[in-house]
């Protein structure tokens, strides 16, 4: 089957070039998903999939085209080089600059590590498992309780005109559980292990490592005691982060304002630019001597993980933030080029039927020298807050306002009163560069629904993280 | 019926045949056929940058037996594929857990009468097309900046059950959705229509322009509570934020939506209608679950009177289905997608000097003594479904107004504002004439959105610190 699809791929490639192009690629995807909800002790859902497809990228004089069908016989696949190459001469009626750093071709296998294949597990045990989750909650008081799973058995087989020939496969799942608690006026929810749930480049052992059902009763305990909780005082105030919240913060307002096509005006009208500009690389402070962010496609079992990004680039490491200065940036061998930078590597689709895009891999930080508890000791005055509830930041991923499922105020370095619907808002870097304490508990959080691109794509990134402080930070916005 | 159609029609009927023979024939079988032809050119920095098309196939098989479901969908269609979809279903429906919550297939039930037939020539626009529109849309704005893109579908689906359902139809549309950039702003404009025909790229990068230009070197506002007017590209977010956690069937049954059905929770001037047979396609005229849809009063003279349902939200509340299920909805729960504020009846729009969209925003503009004119809502996120409290920031230009005149240009805004509150008795000082056409960013969405002058809308921060 893999070499069929290589064949399919080359066949492809052969005749986008044939036709006029000056590079093609082609990507054969197979993937294989299935999900599941559970509500308050039911299932509601069970989804299963099987999509396969190529995609074929051409590249005539400076112009791109794609073309992707589902149909993998060498008629369809030649007709879809062919259409590769008549997109990109239509692109070249409003021409831009286009062209790629220069790959040593690329030839391997790759394959994500998997203890227990998810999708050999059976549905019925998979299905146990939420809905006993789900119905602990809801004997627990939760008004709606729910569960969910997702898996994803991916196999890629990509060839270029510049000789690459790569097939992979990444099996990626996991899978969280929220209560509801239903007050007079208000909703509040607690989740385990966060509202998106945990996931990551593994196999079935991360769903059961989670352990949901040890957690129903607590989140949902959690979920009335929000209801009866004060609100989060507003104000200036010391912040102390938990690590879920700190992950998404990171894929917030450091992973997407690092993407190079996002520097370049590339998603402008979309998913918008950045605050960063390109002739500062290696001397903006962007946080404090703390913040060292690191891009690394290798990280074991992190959602952002393979071992080829879908341009073939090798998977590798790289600084995005050194001592607190931007040194690094998520970047494609067409973005590269444009950009006069020498690296790639972040390069990823959806699907067969969607364009690579410069994408997340795992953007995440390296540990700090201290404890949750030695930070919270160390903090007179302050709120704590940790899950992530609702996300919102400004097109150049300046301006951020964040929500959590519950905070705790500090005082005299002890934790206090859980308090209700936190939220704080800032600048990035104003924000980076008050965070003077980290934490050494790193947890790599896997961001299953990244947004962007158009058609749109979701991405499944990673972002290894950890409790830190910030101070001076507003909280407790309300409308 | 097009060969197109008839090609999906049968593979749908086979399908479910197959499934029926291999599942018993006491089971629930209903079969999705669905082609897409999806093709976007995407510009930016004033060239093409990104051209793409794809067509897919996609095979949807949902069984219910014996208490237990499974859905279970292929882009495979070839024969084997096929019967690999039936073999894998019953599969996992055997294993599957009980579904108490299935609510049974839809009956046999004839379509709303559709305003007119798809424009084929839109849906299946080649690349030759949508650049001449790009070109037009970057000429237009001239030595500024250009981003955007143009898009067009056609969509073919086929749907059939065991219980004798079975329709389809054909959806075609396009949109143009585009900015103009100076070195400190932007302008934006947009439009989605049935017909490529209706989609102006030169006028949509003027206004682009002329807004980009009358933004340029904003000033800091003090947040607060201001008088606004939202331009109908904003109010189009107004309209999906209320859609997606408001008129939801699954949420009000749970809770957790603002919905209060027969209260007057809006003002009188605000009539809420969902409906599929006007303004831009998004999906045929009927569901996943084969149920028909039409429009849908969702607020009429500021009245709610109803929410949108599957099959499974609606036997949990007693209703029926409005047929508005969706690959997500068991889970999520329904929502409208075809959501249209109606505007006040007056004078056809006419294109204006300024930052303004048209004559139908500046009559809105004229009667405001001090507020904001705001192009464009961005990042809108949910802090309390109950309220509907929202946060976001606006995009794309920001005015003040003042005494009934644009004066000057304002840096971007963050805002926490319950939507509901906003639009509630006495808070609408006014709708537009016009409600122009937008395609969602995020799927097979649609709005019509008249501009808006609401008497408050809580600012709480500049964007830029």
């Amino acid at each position: 089957m893999s070499t069929s699809y290589l064949d399919a791929a080359d066949q492809a490639v052969e005749h986008a070039l044939a036709l006029g192009a000056r590079y093609a690629d082609a990507r054969v995807m197979h993937r294989r998903t299935e999900s599941m909800s559970a509500r308050n002790g039911a299932v509601e859902a069970l989804d299963q999939g099987e999509t396969v497809g190529i995609g074929v990228r051409a590249l005539v004089g400076s112009s791109w085209g794609f073309f992707a069908t589902p149909h993998l016989d060498a008629s369809s696949v030649r007709a879809a080089g062919r259409q590769a190459v008549e997109i990109a001469k239509a692109s070249s009626r409003v021409p831009g600059p286009a062209s790629m750093i220069p790959a040593e071709p690329e030839v391997g296998s790759w394959a994500s590590r998997c203890e227990v294949d998810p999708l050999a597990v059976p549905v019925s045990d998979k299905g146990d498992l939420l809905t006993a989750a789900t119905a602990e909650m809801r004997e627990q008081g939760a008004d709606i309780a729910t569960g969910v799973y997702q898996i994803w058995d991916t196999r890629k087989w990509f060839v270029s005109s510049e000789g690459h020939r790569i097939d992979q496969h990444i099996r990626e799942c996991g899978g969280g559980i929220s209560a509801t608690a239903v007050g007079e006026r208000e909703t509040q929810v607690r989740s385990y292990p966060s509202r998106r749930g945990q996931y990551g480049t593994r196999g079935w052992e991360l769903v059961t490592e989670l352990d949901l059902a040890s957690h129903a009763a607590r989140v949902a305990d959690e979920a009335q005691a929000l209801l009866r909780a004060p609100q989060c005082p507003s104000g200036q105030t010391t912040l102390i982060l938990g690590g879920e919240q700190l992950a998404l913060q990171i894929h917030e307002s450091v992973g997407h304002a690092i993407e190079l096509d996002r520097i370049l005006g590339w998603e402008a009208a979309y998913a918008g630019t950045s605050w960063l500009d390109l002739a500062e690389l290696g001397t903006l402070r962007y946080g404090s001597e703390l913040m060292n962010i690191v891009i690394d496609a290798t990280h074991p079992g992190a959602l952002g993980s393979f071992g080829y990004d879908d341009e073939g680039t090798r998977a590798g490491r790289r600084d995005a933030v050194r001592n607190g200065i931007w040194t690094g940036v998520l970047a494609g061998r067409e973005s590269a080029a444009v950009a006069g930078l020498d690296y790639a590597g972040s390069v990823r689709s959806t699907d067969w039927s969607r364009l690579p895009i410069v994408r997340m891999t795992n953007v995440g930080l390296e540990p700090g020298p201290h404890t949750l508890e030695e930070i919270i000791a160390a903090t007179d005055d302050g709120v704590f807050m940790d899950l992530n509830r609702s996300w919102s930041i400004d097109d150049k991923r300046l301006n951020f306002q964040f929500g959590c499922e519950l905070g705790y105020e500090v005082k005299n370095g002890k934790l206090g009163r859980m308090v209700k619907n936190p939220t704080y808002t800032g600048i990035g870097p104003t924000f980076w560069q008050s965070m003077d304490m980290l934490s050494n508990e790193i947890v790599a959080w896997g961001t299953p629904n990244c947004g962007k691109g158009q058609p749109g794509q979701v991405g499944h990134t990673g972002h290894p993280a950890a409790p830190a402080r910030f101070r001076n930070v507003r909280v407790g916005v309300r409308g | 019926m097009s060969p197109e159609t008839t090609v999906r029609t049968e593979t749908a009927e086979r399908v479910l045949e197959a499934a029926r023979t291999a599942a018993g024939s006491s089971a629930d079988v209903d079969v999705t056929v669905e082609h897409e032809h999806l093709a976007l050119t995407r510009f930016a920095n004033s060239y093409i940058h990104q051209n793409v098309a794809s067509d897919t196939d996609t095979v949807t098989l949902r069984i219910h037996a014996d208490g237990r479901t499974a859905v279970n969908a292929t882009t495979v269609t070839d024969d084997a594929g096929l019967a690999a979809l039936v073999e894998r279903t019953v599969a996992a429906v055997r294993r599957s857990p009980a579904d108490p919550g299935w609510a049974g297939l839809s009956g046999r039930a004839a379509l709303p009468a559709a305003a007119a037939d798809p424009d084929l020539a839109t849906g299946c626009a080649g690349p030759e097309a949508r650049a001449e529109q790009v070109k037009a849309f970057v000429d237009a704005v001239g030595k500024l900046t250009a981003a955007g893109f143009y898009r067009n579908r056609l969509v073919v689906t086929a749907y059939a059950n065991s219980e004798g359902q079975a329709v389809h139809g054909t959806v075609a549309e396009a949109t143009i959705d585009g900015i103009a950039k100076t070195a400190t702003s932007d302008g934006a404009a947009r439009q989605a229509s049935r017909l490529m025909s209706d989609l102006d790229g030169a006028a949509l990068g003027a206004r682009a322009a002329a807004k980009a230009l009358a933004s340029q070197d904003p000033v800091e506002l003090e947040p607060g509570e201001y008088e606004v007017v939202l331009e109908p590209t904003a109010v189009s977010d107004l309209l999906w934020v209320m859609s997606d956690y408001g008129f939801n069937g699954k949420a009000l049954t749970e809770g957790t939506s603002f919905v209060k059905l027969g209260e007057q929770q809006f003002d009188p001037a605000v009539s809420l209608i969902d409906d599929p047979l006007s303004g831009p396609a998004a999906g045929p005229l009927f569901d996943p679950e084969g149920t028909p849809r039409d429009r849908l009063d969702l607020v009429r003279d500021g009245v709610t009177r109803a929410v949108a349902h599957d099959r499974r939200s609606a036997r949990e509340a007693g209703a029926v289905s409005t047929g508005h299920a969706d690959a997500n909805s068991a889970a999520h729960g329904a929502i409208p997608f075809n959501v249209r504020l109606e505007p006040t009846v007056g004078l056809a729009p006419t294109e204006v000097e300024g930052p303004a969209a048209d004559s139908s925003v500046q009559a809105l503009v004229a009667r405001v003594r001090r507020g904001l004119l705001v192009t464009d809502h961005w990042y809108t996120r949910c802090l309390d479904p109950r309220r509907l409290v929202m946060t976001g920031l606006t995009r794309n230009g920001v005015w003040l107004i003042e005494n009934g005149e644009i004066t000057r240009p304002v840096k971007n805004l963050r805002f926490t504002q319950s939507y509901p509150e906003a639009l509630a008795p006495g808070r609408v000082l006014g709708i537009g004439t016009h409600a122009p056409a937008f395609a969602s960013r995020y799927g097979p969405v649609s709005a019509m959105a008249p501009a808006l002058r609401l008497a408050g809308w809580n600012f709480t921060g500049g964007a830029s610190g």
